[in-house]
């Protein structure tokens, strides 16, 4: 079996994919746990502020609007290159997991902060009519009516970005974020070895099939309707 | 215990006024089932909503046991709904939390209670709307005459004076709209809490409510006692209510009843009336002979109610109509 496996996939160091794999792993737990974080409230402002909603705020929302879209329109390569003295400042450095994850975050709580007020528009406005009638503040009603209700759409929400999150993660290999998609470049890629290539490739449609199978079993337990 | 003045409600659509509610006056007593009736768009909806300030007035007073809840800031506000229930066409339950859990909703929030005397009371209602066997389920879980059950369980949690209800009954199948109105009655009854709904059906106003406003383009066109105002409907718009709701009068209104001899008569008589033996006493001592070409006798909420058409023919008819006008009927000559 390991002669079969050493013929087939010369190139392919297992020790060096194993670590790879675990800094893909803490990329994307790290980077989703701040995505999570700074885009909830983001999404959930964005909703409230946003036109016939209970803080309309068209100025303010216009604005939001703006910077979540000049972000989202920033390709992640080019947001990569331009954070590096931000994360410095952040993290003390510009490399490896550490480094990696101001970036990612910056690039997806946008993202996810619109898919967020995505999900919360989806619950009926008839709900947010009833609790205040039970006369809810409007932190209540965000706290024990929509974001229960919405909590399928943030989940689902979670896992496009999750998977997104792992395509980002492949590009910071370019400065030095480390991870399987950074193999998958230099080994696969710029030395030219494809079995390298093939595995990491493997072992991320692996990741990406698993986020998405949990995520969509999350939706399903979660989903009362 | 409702009071309006002059309080009227226009929209801001792309810089104009749209007017919802023309300054309206309105009387609502303490314990009384009050409808309001009109066809879509007709301002009932808005009118609702100005109780409990889901809608804000863009002029006028309203006042609640003679507090005027247009000047209430925020936190007065608050406190003032959790003293009114309401519910909804569609129900509007959180369908992430049970049954019980939604019950205990406007408790939680109002954080007046501790979790035990929550739960307390979340029994409680629960057996009043008989659904204490499905405190775990989730609203998709139950059909539509349960969820509107969860939904009265849920706006009488926090022991509220006043009970606004929105078309509640209009997404129901008239079987369980009956049960739904017959929870409506019981509780009107036993708490002794204001009802105010709106309806586009006639038969919800007449199965429940004490009075009734009929409303059109956004205004009050006529208001009073239910057996009133849809035994003598003065306004075009109650009219075709009535008429609507009694299929049979509407046609028996184009048919004249041109080939049928005598005098054509229409009697309405309403309570103790109903049941007097008036049309035999005065055809026995006048000598007139009368046949029945149409009625209905009928209840609205508990008034007992009569509408006959009659043919008079022979004897002494004018000391007939003499007596009917003097009894406790209202007459209508129709030829």
């Amino acid at each position: 079996m390991d002669a079969l496996l050493t013929r087939l996939l010369p190139n392919v160091d297992w020790t060096e994919i194993g670590y790879a794999s675990l800094d893909t792993l803490s990329m994307l737990g790290g980077s989703m746990l701040f995505t999570v974080l700074l885009g909830l409230p983001l999404g959930v402002l964005l909703f409230l502020t946003s036109p016939r909603q209970m803080f309309e705020q068209k100025a303010f929302y216009g604005l939001l609007s703006l910077l979540v879209n000049i972000l989202r329109s920033v390709p992640f390569v080019i947001l990569l290159i331009v954070m590096i003295p931000f994360t410095v400042i952040v993290t003390g450095t510009s490399l490896g997991v550490a480094g990696a994850i101001p970036p990612l975050v910056v690039g997806a709580t946008p993202f996810f902060a619109r898919l967020v007020e995505t999900a919360l528009r989806e619950v009926d406005r008839g709900i947010i009519e009833a609790t205040q009638a039970m006369g809810a503040t409007t932190r209540q009603i965000v706290v024990n009516a929509l974001l229960p209700e919405a909590l399928p759409g943030i989940i689902a929400a979670i896992t496009v970005t999750a998977i997104t999150l792992v395509s980002y993660t492949a590009m910071s290999g370019l400065i030095g974020g480390g991870g399987l998609g950074d193999l998958a470049v230099r080994y696969g890629y710029q030395r030219y070895q494809p079995d390298v290539m093939a595995v990491t490739v493997i072992l991320l449609l692996v990741l990406v099939q698993v986020l998405q199978t949990v995520g969509d079993k999350l939706v399903v337990h979660f989903s009362r309707k | 215990m409702i009071n309006f003045h002059q309080v009227h409600k226009a929209y801001r659509v792309n810089g104009q006024d749209i007017p919802a509610l023309q300054p309206s006056d309105l009387h609502i007593a303490r314990g009384e089932v009050f409808g309001i009736i009109g066809h879509s768009g007709a301002g009932k909806s808005t009118l609702l909503r100005l109780i409990n300030r889901l809608e804000e007035p863009s002029g006028g007073r309203i006042e609640i046991d003679a507090e005027d809840v247009t000047a209430l800031d925020a936190s007065g506000l608050r406190r003032f709904r959790q003293q009114v229930g309401m519910i909804f066409q569609h129900f509007n339950l959180l369908s992430s939390k049970t049954v019980a859990d939604n019950v205990a909703l406007p408790l939680k929030l109002a954080g007046e209670l501790p979790r035990s005397a929550i739960n307390a009371r979340v029994t409680e209602l629960l057996a009043r709307v008989g659904l204490q066997d499905h405190a775990h389920k989730y609203p998709a879980q139950l059909s539509g005459g349960q969820k509107q059950r969860v939904g009265i369980a849920r706006a009488l949690a926090t022991e509220p004076k006043i009970l606004l209800c929105d078309e509640a009954t209009s997404a129901l199948d008239p079987q369980t709209t009956a049960s739904v109105l017959q929870l409506l009655t019981e509780i009107n009854r036993e708490l002794n809490l204001t009802i105010v709904l709106i309806t586009h059906e006639m038969d919800v106003i007449r199965r429940v409510c004490d009075r009734v406003a009929v409303m059109d383009a956004g205004v009050i066109v006529e208001s009073g006692p239910v057996a009133e105002v849809f035994l003598h409907p003065q306004h075009a718009t109650t009219k075709r209510f009535v008429q609507e709701a009694e299929q049979v009068n509407e046609n028996e209104q184009h048919d004249d009843f041109a080939h049928v001899p005598g005098r054509i008569l229409r009697l309405t008589f309403q309570g103790e009336a109903t049941y007097a033996p008036l049309l035999g006493t005065i055809a026995r001592e006048t000598g007139v002979d009368y046949s029945i070409l149409a009625g209905r006798i009928d209840r609205i909420k508990n008034t007992p109610y009569g509408q006959l058409t009659l043919a008079l023919t022979g004897g002494d008819i004018d000391a007939a109509l003499a007596r009917f006008n003097a009894a406790d009927v209202h007459l209508e000559v129709l030829r």
